[in-house]
């Protein structure tokens, strides 16, 4: 019946609101440094950040040659 | 009635406590903790090739994991022409054209193990495809969502990951075609998923405007997280599993921090008034490629929530990117039936 499935509805977004509002925060001062951190130590290895050098880029024509 | 009234007051009490202890860890934005960083230089990145051969819009590409296998890079690309299509990015050239049953595919997935690959969209279904046969076979087709398939992603060869239109995400066993877990939690059609990098999470996005964070094994809704104000399209973890980007018809992407369960750092800009339909990011996360329905790919710092550049040369909106696991290039694909790769 429509008025007990709302009731089990209901309970069962209490019951998650509950689980969602014990979850342990950090603060975001240190997430924040850590996503930073991340993406510094690996930018050296993100080639659409720091350029793919043309001798190497495998999508490039083998026409466009580097001098060995 | 007494029991509703007094749960819906528990209810708006439990979301005012979350509310405050999100406040609470809120002591800082990522932008302005970043703020020593130096900005992400203007990235320009060239049409390498331009993948031809579809002959309807193209609604999804999946790049193969081990991407670079016998000099070939491959990747999977659905449209509504009715086929799947595996590329070699490096060529250009099609090594296999698969007929799909239904043309009104909206998902396509690549195993991690290179042997099979998925679609599905309006049938409701999620077919499993093995490349590996003679000739393409079908393998299963996974029938028990109550609405059109949005998304799946392979854990494996016999592990498959849903998500749909009947509001539910689903883990199924491939071998018997049954779902070992449904994920009940949204109120809205499940538009995209994806998995964590360690493969036990997985964060879905709803036309509820909520993401969700999922654990794999038992089936609970871990975190929600809210904010945006329209369907979330496209959702991606960032690479050290700690934070998830989102991307969404209300034209903004989001970052999220898992373990500080909040919002971040919105992407966003008052020019731009087009939903996004797709994201990924570079390997390191600092680039976040994001396409919209104005028909280019805008490039943003993650870090700092600027533009660093925009990839435009479809003719049509952009409905999915993707960035291979080496990082080496970005692709993206169109309903005016291309796929780009750019690097």
């Amino acid at each position: 019946m429509s008025s007990n499935s709302n009731l089990t509805s209901m309970r069962r977004i209490v019951e998650q609101l509950k689980f969602e509002a014990n979850v342990e925060r950090i603060k975001v001062s240190q997430a924040a440094a850590e996503l930073q951190q991340y993406c510094l130590q690996n930018a050296s290895k993100d080639a659409l950040l720091v350029g793919v050098p043309t001798g190497s880029n495998p999508f490039r024509d083998p026409r466009s040659c580097a001098l060995l | 009635m007494g029991e509703m009234d007094q749960m819906k007051k528990e209810a708006e009490g439990l979301k005012s406590q979350i509310e405050a202890a999100r406040k609470a860890a809120a002591d800082t934005t990522l932008a302005d903790a970043a703020s020593g960083v130096a900005p992400a230089p203007r990235v320009q990145l060239k049409t390498r090739k331009t993948l031809k051969g579809h002959l309807a819009k193209i609604y999804a590409m999946h790049w193969a994991t081990d991407c670079r296998l016998d000099h070939a890079m491959l990747m999977v690309s659905a449209s509504q022409d009715g086929k799947l299509i595996i590329w070699d990015a490096f060529s250009g050239n099609k090594i296999n054209a698969v007929p799909l049953k239904s043309s009104w595919v909206m998902t396509c997935a690549y195993a991690p193990s290179g042997n099979l690959v998925a679609s599905g969209g309006l049938d409701n279904m999620c077919t499993v495809y093995n490349l590996k046969t003679p000739v393409v076979k079908t393998v299963k087709e996974l029938d028990a969502h109550t609405g059109y398939l949005s998304c799946a992603r392979f854990l494996s060869d016999t592990e498959i990951l849903t998500a749909s239109g009947d509001t539910t995400c689903a883990l199924w066993d491939i071998e018997t075609g049954k779902q070992k877990t449904v994920f009940l939690n949204h109120v809205g059609d499940c538009m995209c998923l994806a998995l964590s990098p360690d493969m036990n999470m997985f964060i879905s996005g709803a036309c509820d405007s909520l993401a969700k964070l999922w654990d794999i094994r038992d089936g609970t809704c871990k975190q929600t997280f809210q904010g945006h104000t329209s369907d979330i399209n496209a959702i991606s973890f960032f690479p050290s599993g700690n934070a998830v980007v989102t991307g969404s018809d209300d034209c903004t992407c989001k970052m999220y921090d898992l373990r500080s369960d909040q919002e971040v750092i919105s992407y966003q800009d008052a020019q731009l008034n087009s939903g996004v339909t797709s994201l990924a990011l570079s390997v390191s996360g600092r680039l976040i490629f994001a396409g919209y329905d104005d028909f280019n790919c805008n490039i943003w710092d993650s870090l700092k929530g600027e533009k660093v550049g925009v990839l435009s040369g479809h003719d049509n909106r952009v409905s999915c990117t993707g960035v291979p696991q080496d990082g080496m290039c970005v692709c993206t694909g169109s309903w005016d039936s291309f796929l780009k790769i750019w690097n």
